[in-house]
């Protein structure tokens, strides 16, 4: 039996309260899986468990724990096996599941965020529209016309990978990724949206570029935007554009905000 | 006069680093920090600093500084050549893992990294830098760390927090520290089931090789090809160093320090944190076998790891008067210069 559960690498845990599985991710952490999909009810399980552990932890609970990383449908949690054990720390936080399976989700934070959509700004609005078979102001339109959920952060520090793209604008990554993508680009694949905060390399569709920034050491919360926020588009023009990347006063977190959650 | 180290050359690739930024992954913050955290506690336990003090790591080639201090108490861990030109005196060559009271002008050029990808440098009392996010651990690709998030560059000058060398000995590892043999032990999972039994048993069998795609980052291997049931990609999920995911080309890669905080790859399996420090250290090249163990195996692996890195902090010795060996000295004692050829790799 023991040799069967190592083999998968996973625990079913099916009708035990909400979650799904708990996986193996070697002897520094596990995983707490509440379902297979993307959605914002498996979402808000995580969101949930999330803010548990670390009450828990604030508490004093939870020794040895390192942190918890929430994503789409888990909840990595990090441990140090030195101080610790997978046992100890796994019996706390499945204990912790039954605690916080009835409490509400924050509705969280809203965000008003500007894009500007034209020109060398939006690289891929032409293709996005003709893909789409819309007009490029359609698609400008099905995008500032979404209030975005944003899942998680991942990819680069700062980047938030929000959902869900309306279905007449999905598409598939582009087939050769951008070595360069400039950041604020604001971009969509597949059912994602998302805002790149750094220069990098992407494979995403460019619709148009923010001049907010959305990871900055400076603030006490140095990025932006936090899993369960949620995010509203709204066009721009190129000298609004400029305007504000030459004070960025004013796009300042605080004239962003347009719900506290 | 504020005590530092000037640097004259950077070395390929010298960054600082501690035990890593935790607590922002969740913002997509990597955590970074040193590939070898047993090779930076030994550089730390030498100049008599905590074992999570920040240092240098060295990758490859290592750096040529100058001391700005009236005194300042070095030690390099790993399998490196040390050569010193003081202020006032003849070059000589330096040993390494062990600690050197240098003085005021001197330069101390850090050679070749032999036979491992990093080592690490300690000075007593630590580098005087502002920690970013709590933590001193850099991470180039987000510019984030001390001295702006970049690697060392000519000219930067490292702030010391001691202006001169703490009193006491100069300490040195009784031998180097043995990071032991045979294969990387790894857990099955997160997603062991999106392979086929023929990959798992592949990937427990074959030999593999690290490819020169190695960085901080990981390690692309070289190797049996690997097959998923299904498809390559998951939901993307947290991820830690070690995990091992495999694309869909099937080529295995095992993540380090510098990983991504989540991703979209099924992971076949994750190396234990009792042998992350072997592969933190491994070069293109390595040969890498691995073997399945159960969680409770690894935490009792890792345990005893922490009791030998301990036994070897508790032999560190007086390393006696004088600060090296004379050149000439070395060059006319056969045993000496095989001994440095053994631990540099290569002959003089």
């Amino acid at each position: 039996m023991m040799a069967a559960l190592e083999n998968t690498g996973a625990r079913n845990r099916m009708g035990s309260m909400d979650i799904l599985r708990i996986t193996e991710v070697g002897d520094t952490a596990f995983n707490v899986e509440f379902g297979d999909g993307i959605d914002p009810e498996t979402n808000a399980r995580v969101m949930s468990l999330c803010r548990a552990v670390r009450r828990a932890r604030d508490g004093g609970g939870l020794a040895g724990l390192v942190e918890v990383v929430p994503t789409f449908r888990s909840l990595l949690v990090c441990y140090d096996p030195v101080v610790t054990s997978r046992i100890a720390v796994e019996a706390e936080v499945t204990a912790l599941v039954a605690t916080c399976a009835d409490s509400q989700a924050s509705a969280g934070r809203r965000w008003r965020i500007p894009v500007c959509y034209e020109g060398e700004f939006g690289p891929d609005l032409a293709d996005v529209a003709a893909a789409t078979g819309l007009a490029a102001d359609e698609v400008i339109a099905a995008h500032c016309g979404t209030e975005f959920f944003v899942y998680m952060l991942g990819f680069m520090p700062g980047f938030a990978y929000m959902g869900d793209v309306p279905a007449i604008l999905r598409l598939p990554r582009k087939a050769s990724p951008r070595l360069k993508v400039p950041a604020g680009s604001v971009a969509i694949a597949e059912s994602f949206a998302a805002i790149y905060p750094w220069e990098s390399p992407g494979g995403w569709h460019l619709l148009g570029r923010t001049p907010v920034t959305f990871f900055d050491l400076e603030r006490p919360q140095p990025s932006l935007l936090a899993p369960g926020d949620r995010v509203v588009f709204h066009a721009i023009g190129a000298a609004e554009y400029d305007a504000a990347r030459r004070d960025s006063a004013l796009v300042a977190p605080e004239r962003l905000l347009t719900e506290a959650g | 006069m504020v005590a530092a180290l000037e640097v004259l050359a950077p070395g390929l690739h010298s960054t600082v680093q501690d035990f890593g930024r935790f607590g922002f992954q969740d913002l997509g913050v990597p955590v970074a920090g040193a590939l070898d955290p047993v090779g930076l506690r030994l550089a730390n336990a030498l100049v008599g600093n905590r074992p999570g003090e920040a240092g240098l790591e060295l990758s490859y080639l290592g750096p040529t500084v100058k001391v700005a201090a009236a005194s300042a108490r070095i030690a390099v861990a790993g399998p490196v050549r040390l050569a010193l030109t003081p202020a006032d005196g003849e070059a000589r060559m330096l040993d390494p893992d062990r600690a050197h009271t240098l003085h005021q002008g001197d330069v101390l050029a850090i050679g070749a990294v032999a036979g491992a990808a990093v080592a690490y440098l300690a000075v007593a009392g630590g580098f005087d830098l502002a920690p970013v996010l709590g933590s001193l651990a850099t991470y180039v690709r987000a510019g984030l760390g001390p001295l702006g998030g970049k690697p060392l560059a000519a000219g930067m000058v490292l702030p010391l927090r001691l202006d001169a060398a703490p009193t006491g000995p100069d300490l040195a590892l009784a031998e180097p520290f043995e990071y032991g043999l045979g294969p990387i032990r790894v857990v099955p999972g997160p997603q062991a089931d999106a392979f086929t039994d023929e990959a798992m048993a592949t990937f427990l069998a074959a030999d593999y090789t690290v490819s020169k795609e190695a960085d901080r980052m990981g390690l692309r291997l070289d190797g049996p090809v690997l097959a998923h049931r299904g498809k390559a990609d998951i939901v993307s999920d947290g991820l830690v160093s070690g995990c091992i995911q495999v694309p869909g080309n099937g080529a295995p890669i095992i993540l380090l320090a510098d990983h991504q905080t989540a991703g979209g790859y099924a992971k076949i399996a994750t190396v234990i944190s009792a042998d992350l420090p072997r592969l933190g250290r491994a070069v293109p090249g390595t040969k890498l076998r691995f073997k399945a163990v159960s969680v409770a195996e690894a935490e009792q692996a890792r345990r005893a790891l922490e009791r030998e890195v301990k036994r070897c902090i508790e032999g560190l010795r007086d390393a006696g008067i004088g600060a090296g060996i004379d050149l000439a000295a070395l060059y006319g004692n056969d045993l000496v210069s095989g001994m440095i050829d053994a631990i540099s790799g290569e002959g003089r």
